[in-house]
């Protein structure tokens, strides 16, 4: 056992977590907060890949763990919408090698759409789910999550949040585990999701349940810090750090393992204190759950289910305090780079009054001062579908002005399925994509896709998807590429062409991300990039 | 808990906020401390007001500082005071860009670790250990430049 102590964030935590216990294969896709887990994964010297998107990245995973050996699948809370369909049936499946699913939470909505709270989805699919509050546990768990995933052949959620991801915090690590190479051995009736193989599945998986709430109430990752009588806090995840800094005098369960709840144990604490809260971030799961059982705790102010918990926070929702908070003073907003070549795009399609319906990337900035050139932005690939309704219904005069704009990594995520919509269901005036290929994922921190040609160490793969090559074969009437900042003057003829014609037609604004030309000279060099 | 020191750091993305707090970390854990730093970044790494926690003491438990509870508070900027001096405790104490002559540095881009020379003045530790941790968190060709805005800061 090591005593060696490093200061790691929980996403570095969770990488190390995942060499030590032998994991064999790191997939998922880049969101925040999420991303650096693989990426430091791969610098240990794992072997990871980012897929197309959270379904295909799922599915590769299940793959490895039917395999018979241990998978790491990484994502953004959001993602896990978009992996949900595999997921869900994979709980009934069940695994053979162990998968473990880290999925990042992001209360508070520092870099997201939505602040969704992703213990749902463990409830909803019955689907174990272990919550670490610092790096150390980030560490503990990831590796607890593989052998529990064996042990009851189940995938395994390890939620985390912001806070654990990006905040550092010591951890001495234990032993590295050897698992047994893959090998694949034939389960029809496990593997093959028939309704006549899926009824028992589901039996399968509610008894598995049971008995894992039963091993939680007895040996799981559930802390009781202090003694008192009184004041009993149940807790979960980061809340717990703040939790033990607000009331130092409070009894408090600190739950590592939020599904299945280990409700004996809770109510057996609820009955040592006179009084009883919960602390948790977002929706009130333990609460419900455990008021469900017949537990009595003191309900949560319904102000507290939004934003992150701090501190402060806690001890408010402790007093049962709902008066007004202070609103922090805003900060200066983020906005695009100085250079940025989205910036030029979004002049044109400002200029030619264009309905934008956008996407998930840098340029949903587009959104804020100057520009203020985005009408919508629901969910990564969104912008096509979205332009497409638009079209069909829209008087003419307006619906020639709508413009799907996505960019180059989106695309290759969920655009693609979009093209083929459009191709099929053709609106009567046609329909305009703009590409914004700036030839990386830049906003959760440059990563590659299949459309960069390039692997996650950012080493060639061999095959570029092409853009233009994907469009034209899938039906589109015209592609055209334009270099927004140099060619102008032919992107607003482009532009206007195809607004006026019924053509199918996609524009590729082509110009690489003013960061990933410094990073990649970097890289060249020889030197460390992320 | 009372001998935790809160260390806040407040500035506009890719001013090298968590290169010092990174480096302030690294002392502090060499210390034997507890340690936790706490930022946020994603989207306001395109030039947006960031913040970093940096906590040490014999056992930290939340990462984040809460609000009025900073004995430091290092601005990048001096228009980064007003939306972060709520943080500050009462006589905590406030380092920014013009407690020594930012004009004289021989590179902008060291504006961070030049205050991190004037937080260390009011901190007890050495300048061996400052510099060590300097040397740590940054290549080797960037070590020179950024010991005398070290320096220059720190007023020596």
């Amino acid at each position: 056992m090591s005593t060696e102590r490093n200061l790691l964030s929980g996403n570095e935590a969770v990488a190390l977590g995942a060499m030590h216990a032998g994991c064999a294969l790191g997939v998922g896709y880049p969101g925040t907060p999420s991303t650096e887990i693989l990426e430091n994964y791969s610098k240990l010297g794992g072997k990871a890949q980012w897929s197309p998107n959270e379904k295909v990245a799922a599915e590769v995973g299940i793959g490895v763990a039917f395999s018979g050996t241990r998978t790491l699948v990484t994502m953004k809370h959001v993602g896990l919408n978009v992996a949900a369909d595999p997921f869900f049936t994979v709980a009934y499946t069940g695994v053979t090698g162990g998968m473990v699913m880290a999925v990042a939470d992001d209360p508070g909505m520092a870099s997201s759409q939505n602040e969704q709270d992703s213990r749902n989805y463990a409830r909803a699919a019955g689907v174990p789910m272990l919550e670490p509050a610092d790096s150390q546990e980030a560490y503990e768990m990831t590796k607890l999550a593989f052998e529990l995933s064996e042990r009851w052949n189940i995938p395994v959620l390890l939620r985390l949040c912001t806070r654990v991801c990006h905040s550092k915090t010591i951890v001495v690590p234990g032993d590295s585990t050897d698992v047994p190479q893959a090998n694949y051995e034939r389960n029809i009736q496990q593997r093959v999701m028939i309704p006549g193989y899926a009824r028992p599945a589901h039996k399968a998986l509610r008894n598995k349940l049971v008995e894992m709430e039963a091993w939680n109430n007895t040996a799981g990752p559930n802390p009781i810090f202090g003694d008192s009588t009184k004041l009993g806090i149940i807790t979960n995840g980061v809340s717990a750090l703040h939790t033990l800094e607000a009331a130092p005098d409070a009894k408090v369960l600190k739950l590592g393992m939020v599904y299945p709840l280990p409700m004996k144990a809770i109510l057996d604490f609820i009955g040592s204190v006179d009084d009883c809260i919960v602390i948790e971030e977002g929706d009130p799961f333990i609460q419900t759950e455990v008021q469900a059982a017949g537990g009595k705790v003191r309900p949560r102010l319904e102000r507290y289910r939004f934003g992150e918990l701090d501190v402060v926070r806690v001890k408010r929702i402790i007093a049962n305090d709902n008066s007004e908070e202070p609103a922090p003073p805003r900060g200066k907003p983020p906005q695009l780079c100085d250079g940025c070549p989205h910036g030029a795009s979004f002049g044109i399609l400002k200029k030619l009054g264009c309905i934008v319906t956008g996407d998930i990337g840098c340029y949903t900035l587009s959104v804020l001062p100057p520009y203020e050139t985005m009408d919508t932005c629901v969910c990564m690939g969104a912008s096509i579908g979205i332009g497409l309704g638009m079209r069909h219904v829209l008087p003419e005069e307006q619906a020639r002005k709508v413009v799907s704009v996505i960019g180059d990594g989106t695309f290759m995520h969920s655009g693609l399925t979009g093209v083929a919509d459009m191709v099929c269901n053709r609106p009567e005036t046609g329909h305009v994509i703009v590409i914004l290929d700036n030839g990386t994922t830049a906003m959760t921190g440059l990563q590659e896709h299949p459309g960069t040609g390039k692997k996650l160490d950012h080493l060639p793969s061999g095959k570029t998807v092409s853009l233009e090559a994907t469009c034209e074969a899938m039906g589109v009437d015209k592609v055209v590429i334009v270099d927004p900042q140099r060619e102008m003057d032919e992107f607003e003829r482009a532009m206007k062409e195809a607004m006026a014609s019924n053509d199918l037609t996609v524009v590729i604004a082509r110009r690489p991300c003013i960061l990933a030309i410094v990073r990649d000279a970097k890289f060249e060099r020889g030197e460390t990039v992320r | 808990m009372d001998k935790v020191v809160n260390v806040k750091f407040a500035g506009l993305g890719g001013q090298g906020i968590l290169t010092c707090t990174d480096i302030l970390g690294r002392v502090v854990f060499d210390m034997g401390n507890d340690v936790k730093k706490a930022e946020v970044h994603g989207m306001s790494q395109r030039g947006g007001a960031i913040t970093s926690d940096l906590r040490y003491g014999e056992k930290v438990f939340s990462p984040m500082i809460p609000v009025g509870e900073a004995d430091f508070l290092v601005v990048l900027g001096e228009d980064q005071i007003e939306p972060n001096q709520h943080h500050l405790k009462a006589g905590g104490i406030l380092v920014k860009p013009s407690d020594f002559d930012a004009e004289k540095l021989e590179n902008k881009r060291t504006l961070n670790i030049a205050l991190l020379g004037a937080l260390s003045r009011h901190m007890g530790f050495s300048v061996d250990q400052w510099l060590g941790a300097v040397r740590q968190q940054l290549p080797e060709r960037l070590h020179a430049v950024n010991e005398k805005a070290f320096y220059l800061g720190r007023g020596e």
